[in-house]
Formats: C-alpha cells, sequence, structure tokens
C-alpha cells in the first residue's frame, strides 16, 4: 500500500512525478470527495444488513474499503465519458450519480430498481449516466469497454471509456487481446485495475507473476502507473493525466489502483485467508474517508459541517433502504418482456 | 514419357478454375519450383509451380480459358532427351502441379472446403421452387454467388446506415478468407471494414461493447469453430444485456461466418453450431439456404435490433440462386419457406440440409411419394405453425440436419410436431442428421458421418410404410 507513484514508461507518457503528496484538493473538492465515499460506505453498510435480513439475495459484492477509487476517478471525468465495471459495482453506479433508491431496490429484486429487478446486485446499467454494467462474467467487461471506446473513436468523438477490472481479472486472456486492439487502434479507454489483493481467497504473490500491474500492458507499450488507490487526491491526479493520455488520441492507459477491500470477497466469505490483524491496521492507518476527514478538520472544517454530511447521507440510504423494502415485487408478466426489443 | 501437368486444386472447395495466364512458353526449360502459369479461383488468384523438371513442351489449355476443370491435363513437360515427338506418349500423369498462393499463405484456416457427398444444384431448387411470396410478380432476378449475395447485403445496409461496420479476420485488405467481403475497403474504407488480430474472444467483445453503446457491428468469425473462443461474450453479454437491464440496454449487432461441416477439414473445423445458439433465448438465428434467402436475411439481421447469428455454409458460397433485384429486398426474420409442395411427407430442413432434402424429394417423386419440402432459414424463433400445418397436411415428417442428433435442432422440430400435432402423426417423427461422432478426415468416413440423400430417402418411406 501506499507504494510511491512509479511511472512505467515514463518516457512515453512524459508525467513522472517527484515522490510525495499528490496535489491538493479544494476544500470544495474535499467535501465533495467525503460526501460521495462515505455515500458509497454508508449504502454498502445497508445493502450488507438487508442481505443478513434476508431482503437481498444471492450475490453481494461490498465495496467497503475501495471508495477513493471510484470517486477520484469520476472526478477526472466529463460528462459523456463511459463507465463499466464488474460485479463489484454498487459504487460505481452511485459515483456515475446513478439513484440510490434505483440501486437498493435492484438489490432487493424489486420494479423499481434500475434493472426493474432482473439483473440483481451484478448487473445494474444507466444509459442516461453512461455506466455500462455491471457485468458477472469475470474479465469480460474489459473487452466490452473497449468496444465502448472504439465506438468513442469511430464517432470521432473525445469521450474517454474507463474500463474497471480487479488484480482476478488481470489474469483473464481477454484482458490482453483487449490491451492489443486498444493501443493497436489508438482507442481512448483507461485499464483501472483496482488490486485489492485478494482475487476471491487468493492472494495477488499466489496467482501473479508479475504483481506489478502497471505493468501489464508493457509489452503492448501501454503506458500504467501504480497509484495509491487509498487516497482520493492520488485518484484524481492519475486519473487526470490518463484522461489527457486518452482524449489526446495517444490510445489506452493503465493505472493501477493499491486499494482494499474490507469485507469478505461476496457476504457468504468468512474471509480465513488474511488476518484480522490486516484488515484493522489499514483500516486504522489508510482508511480512504479518514483521510480526507482528517484534513479536512486539520483545515478547521466544523465537525458539525462534516456532521451535517453524514446525516444527509445517512438520510438517503435509509430512504433507499425503506423504498426497495416497499417497492412492490414485478407483475409475473415481467417474466416474458425484454428478452428482445 | 512427357509428363502432364494437371490444373490443380487450391484449396478443398475448387472444382474448376479459369486459366489466367502460361508464365513459360512452349519449347522454355522449367526447374522444379517455376511458377508456370496464374490460376484464377472464385476465392483468390494462385500461383502454380512446376514440381518437375523438363522442357515445356505443349500447352493444352490456352491462357483465357474459364472453368477448366480440376484434374483436366493442362500442358506438358517433356524430360530430358524427349521432343515434340514425344508428345502423343504422354499418359498417366503422375501428380499435379504443386500450388502457392501469391498472397500472404492461406493456411488451414482460410481454406474453404466442399462437400464431396452431394452439392446443392441451385438450378435443381429453382426449378421446384413454389413462387416466394415475398417477391412481387414480373421482378427481374440476378443469377448470384450467395458469396455475392452476402457482400450486397452488407455493402448495401453499410450505405444505408453509417453506423454498420463489419469486422474480422481478414475481411479487410485481404478481401475475406473466404471472398465474402471483397471490395468492401475498397468502398467504405479501413474506419469501416477493421482487420482484427486473431483474438475472437476479444473483438466479438470489442463489437459487443460497440453495439451497447449504439453502433451496429456485422463481427464476422472466419468459421464459427472459432467463435467458441468468444460464446461467452455472444452469450453472456450479448444474448443477456437487453434482460439484465430491464430493457434498457440493447445490443444490435451480427455475428456471421461459416458454419457447420466443410469437407476434409476434420472434426475441429467441421461442426454445426445450429443447436447450440438455437437454445439461447435473447438470441436470433438465421440459417438460410438460398441465395435469395442469404441477401434478404443478412439485410434483416443487420437492421434488427437485437443480437443475430447469421449461420453461413462454406460449401454454399459459391452456389449461384436467382435474387430479385429490388431496391430493398429484406424477408422477415422468422419465417420458414415451403419450398417445394406435396401431400404426402413433410422434409424439414435448412441450409445445406436442404441439399439432401430436394434431392430425396425428386427421388421420392420417381416413385410416386410427393414430398413437401420446408427450408426453416431461421431457427430462432422458429416458425412452428408452418410446420406443423404441413405436417396436418401430410401426417409424416422427416427432419434433416448436418448437426449431430442429440438435443439438435431436428429433435426441437420433432417435438414441437408432437405437441402440436400429434392427433394428424400417421408415423412417429424421424431424424437424419449426422453420426454422433465427431467429423473424421478421411474421405470415405466423412461421406459416412454426413447424412445422404438415400438416408433421407430411406426415412421418409419409412415413415410412410413403404
Amino acid at each position: 500500500m501506499a507504494a510511491p507513484k512509479k511511472s512505467v514508461v515514463a518516457k512515453e507518457s512524459g508525467q513522472e512525478k517527484a515522490n510525495g503528496s499528490p496535489p491538493e484538493f479544494t476544500k470544495a473538492q474535499e467535501l465533495a470527495a467525503l460526501r460521495d465515499m462515505l455515500l458509497i460506505r454508508r449504502f454498502e453498510e445497508k445493502a450488507g444488513q438487508l442481505y443478513g435480513m434476508g431482503a437481498i439475495g444471492g450475490f453481494c459484492h461490498l465495496y467497503i474499503g475501495q471508495e477513493a477509487v471510484v470517486v477520484g476517478m469520476q472526478m477526472a471525468l466529463k460528462k459523456g465519458d463511459q463507465v463499466i465495471t464488474g460485479y463489484r459495482d454498487h459504487g460505481h453506479m452511485l459515483a456515475c450519480g446513478m439513484d440510490a433508491n434505483g440501486v437498493m431496490a435492484e438489490l432487493t429484486g424489486r420494479r423499481g430498481g434500475y434493472s426493474k429487478g432482473k439483473g440483481g446486485s451484478m448487473h445494474m446499467f444507466s444509459m442516461e449516466k453512461n455506466f455500462y454494467g455491471g457485468h458477472g462474467i469475470v474479465g469480460a467487461q474489459v473487452s466490452l469497454g473497449t468496444g465502448l471506446a472504439f465506438a468513442n473513436r469511430y464517432r470521432g468523438n473525445d469521450f474517454v471509456s474507463l474500463a474497471y477490472f480487479g488484480d482476478g481479472a488481470s489474469n483473464q486472456g481477454q484482458v490482453y487481446e483487449s490491451f492489443n486492439m486498444a493501443e493497436l487502434w489508438k482507442l481512448p479507454v483507461i485499464y483501472v485495475i483496482e488490486n485489492n489483493r485478494y482475487a476471491m481467497g487468493t492472494s495477488v504473490t499466489r496467482s501473479s507473476a508479475q504483481t506489478d500491474f502497471s505493468k501489464r500492458g508493457a509489452s503492448f507499450n501501454i503506458p500504467g502507473h501504480q497509484v495509491d488507490g487509498m487516497d482520493v487526491r492520488a485518484v484524481k491526479a492519475a486519473g487526470d493525466e490518463a484522461v489527457a493520455w486518452c482524449r489526446a488520441g495517444k490510445g489506452p492507459f493503465i493505472l493501477e489502483m493499491q486499494t482494499y477491500r474490507y469485507r469478505g470477497h461476496s457476504m457468504s466469505d468468512p474471509a480465513k485467508y488474511r488476518t484480522r490483524e490486516e484488515v484493522e491496521k489499514i483500516r486504522t492507518d489508510q482508511d480512504p474517508i479518514e483521510q480526507v476527514r482528517n484534513r479536512l478538520l486539520a483545515a478547521k472544517v466544523s465537525e458539525q459541517e462534516l456532521k451535517a454530511i453524514d446525516a444527509e447521507v445517512r438520510e438517503i440510504v435509509n430512504a433507499s433502504a425503506d423504498f426497495a423494502q416497499r417497492d412492490p415485487e414485478l407483475d409475473p408478466s415481467e417474466l416474458w418482456t425484454d428478452v428482445y426489443r | 514419357m512427357p509428363i502432364q501437368v494437371l490444373m490443380p486444386a487450391l484449396s478443398p472447395t475448387m472444382e474448376k478454375g479459369n486459366l489466367a495466364k502460361w508464365l513459360k512458353k512452349e519449347g522454355e526449360t522449367i526447374k522444379s519450383g517455376d511458377v508456370i502459369a496464374e490460376i484464377e479461383t472464385d476465392k483468390a488468384t494462385m500461383e502454380v509451380e512446376a514440381t518437375d523438371e523438363g522442357t515445356l513442351g505443349k500447352i493444352l489449355i490456352p491462357e483465357g480459358t474459364a472453368d477448366v476443370a480440376v484434374n483436366t491435363p493442362i500442358a506438358t513437360i517433356l524430360a530430358d532427351g524427349e521432343s515434340a515427338a514425344d508428345l502423343g506418349k504422354a499418359s498417366a500423369p503422375a501428380q499435379a502441379a504443386k500450388a502457392a498462393e501469391s498472397a500472404p499463405p492461406a493456411e488451414a484456416k482460410a481454406e474453404a472446403p466442399q462437400p464431396k457427398a452431394e452439392k446443392a444444384p441451385a438450378a435443381l431448387a429453382a426449378a421446384v421452387a413454389e413462387p416466394d411470396p415475398e417477391v412481387p410478380a414480373g421482378t427481374e432476378m440476378v443469377t448470384q454467388t450467395i458469396r455475392e449475395a452476402l457482400r450486397d447485403a452488407m455493402a448495401e445496409e453499410m450505405r444505408r446506415d453509417p453506423d454498420v461496420f463489419i469486422m474480422g479476420e481478414e475481411v479487410a485488405e485481404y478481401q475475406g478468407a473466404y471472398k465474402v467481403t471483397q471490395g468492401l475497403l475498397q468502398e467504405f474504407g479501413a474506419r469501416r471494414v477493421i482487420d482484427t488480430p486473431i483474438t475472437e474472444h476479444g473483438f466479438a467483445g470489442v463489437g459487443v461493447g460497440a453495439a451497447m453503446s449504439g453502433l451496429k457491428p456485422i463481427v464476422e468469425f472466419m468459421t464459427f469453430n472459432f467463435a467458441m473462443q468468444a460464446i461467452d461474450q455472444i452469450i453472456n453479454s450479448a444474448a443477456k444485456t437487453l434482460y439484465m437491464s430491464g430493457g434498457q440496454m440493447g445490443c444490435s449487432i451480427v455475428f456471421r461466418g461459416p458454419n457447420g461441416a466443410a469437407a476434409r477439414v476434420a472434426a475441429q473445423h467441421s461442426q454445426d453450431y445450429s443447436a447450440w445458439y438455437s437454445q439461447i433465448p435473447g438470441l436470433k438465428v438465421i440459417a438460410p439456404f438460398s441465395a435469395a434467402d442469404y441477401k434478404g436475411l443478412l439485410k434483416a439481421a443487420i437492421r434488427d435490433p437485437n443480437p443475430v447469428i447469421f449461420l453461413e455454409n462454406e460449401v454454399l458460397y459459391g452456389h449461384t440462386g436467382e435474387v430479385p433485384k429490388l431496391d430493398d429486398y429484406v424477408i422477415p426474420i422468422g419465417k420458414a419457406r415451403i419450398v417445394r409442395s406435396g401431400k404426402d411427407v413433410t422434409l424439414i430442413s435448412w441450409s445445406n440440409g436442404m441439399t439432401y432434402s430436394l434431392k430425396a424429394a425428386d427421388e421420392l417423386a420417381k416413385e410416386g411419394i410427393e414430398a413437401e419440402v420446408i427450408d426453416l432459414r431461421t431457427l430462432r424463433p422458429m416458425d412452428t405453425e408452418t410446420i406443423v400445418n404441413s405436417v396436418k397436411k401430410t401426417g409424416r415428417a422427416v427432419t434433416v440436419e448436418e448437426g449431430w442428433q442429440q438435443s439438435g435442432v431436428g429433435a426441437e422440430v420433432a417435438a414441437r410436431i408432437m405437441e402440436h400435432a400429434f392427433d394428424y402423426l400417421d408415423a412417429p417423427v424421424a431424424r437424419i442428421s449426422g453420426k454422433d461422432v465427431p467429423m473424421p478426415y478421411a474421405a470415405n468416413l466423412e461421406k459416412l458421418a454426413l447424412p445422404s440423400v438415400a438416408e433421407v430417402v430411406a426415412a421418409a418411406k419409412a415413415v410412410s410404410y413403404r
């Protein structure tokens, strides 16, 4: 964790910076980041509760601990840029501006869910917010996200697509097929590798011959950085650089976000593959939300102002939980709709 | 004794070719490996190398001759010490000349095989075909190969809609491994006719992603055998996303390419995927037989807002048929066609299975059995009504497919007949299919592994108790 940012293809990207703190945020940026990360954390905690109550079924993969990654990246994007990810996707949807009610109601499988309850935790989409899912097959979103970039290139616009995937998906073959085409055709896609150290229960060192994921595009000449994914400012700065690279038509960029998930892989994961102390240490020393909160307090922002943000977020989350449990189930006729259009 | 040079077979499908050019003159010395002539096949222009040394004694087929059959003697080579006087003695051609392609080497992947068993003469289909209800009377017809019909369908749709593009291996500069995309690069440019690396899983996913953002890709697989690498993206991403998104996000995309048994390319290159794809809700699956259907249905597939699997047949690419000369010939997906009317037994088939069915119908007619032949054309959604109505009339049915029998499309057709026309059946439905083995390479075994006209005839007679 907190490894210094390294530039793998420094000469090409021309952006190697001295080790040290990332550029400071303005107070407004700090507050916005805090609010968005808190929303994700409180939402995920609530989803975990509802799962325990049996209101949410199936698989449910929580994003707690990794909030700085999507929030920082989102701050680097502009309207029209696209986002696609795998199954640990609730945080990405909220960061894209999707409505908490719609996400939570999808988790409970109700008609007000983003997919009318037909997709569930791993399969939600919003054309309006340029969020392309939510994909349950590990690695599939990498080719799909490359296809979104292909479409941008085809149309001649300057939008960028973000394909998020994990350290586990990084070992899938189609990731490299996609890297090859993306660099060959100079597609504007940022591959955001969320390295949370464990592919389900298998640690990076037990699954990966090359554990520096920023180098995974090296044989295709794709530049990459390792980024402290627990520091939202570092994420945003790396995102800015990668977005500029892509918008300038220079092709794809890889960002390895070094992050950590506090909860198990899914709700049914006893997490025997790591120690309680390991999790506690990261929570204590590097929590992405506490980092921002501490900076804001040091900058003399009042406890009261921070509490107001807390309260606003809790209200949104509680309302989404109420909505998701009150919203009616689907009409049985919906079984047969949306197969074809 | 002088050596005869024979017209070589330059691909598994080639039966004849044009002698484009002689590069050696009579009397010239020839060394083994010299390029002596150029031959045009329907797929490419190839160079013919000499395999023997000597002097080019006599050119038997002048340059510019079209449709020279494989194994026709095209020249005679005189060995040392032989003279023109020996020419008459030439006999027992030892071996055909060896061919080397002038273009990038076409490996096994790029070779299109031809069935040894039965060839589907388009004339046969045309001779017996019921009038096509979709074509207005008096429409001018153009004779085209299926390859050309496919190319025209894509070109017309690309002219009509700037969001349509084609990607795949060798579709652009090579002009198509089977020449189906010939000329598209020249007309539409590299932005819309895109050569991919050999990376089926990856480019299928890129195509689906592009479709999710609203483009209309045509993804060509060099053959559907290679699409097994990509089947996760086809099924999990393309077919299911509309449903999983509650109707919000769909995928208008065509996956097309040759499918099914080829000839002499063995098990890994000879599989029929009709049953695989036709099982998947969210996909439409089309497998035409006639040139007109290839064109009209491919145009419909490209316009369809859903993912469409368009199964072609290598064996049929070079076959010709009558295609209506209409500005916009689009055939509705999901409609079978009664290609031949009859009252005694219904033969139900699609794609190259139609070859056996139509020939069998001819044979049966000689014995006084009038077979009705249905070309399903679309496998999903399946036109149950046309099948059931026919069986209600004939009381007997035989399905004919090149794919395997277990869980095959024929099994599905038989089940539907049982569900909807049980009381009309005078005999159990019979299924003719590929045999339950991987496709063998050996010519005689391969022939046995595929259906035959004789099997269809026997099955039709059996269900007719004759």
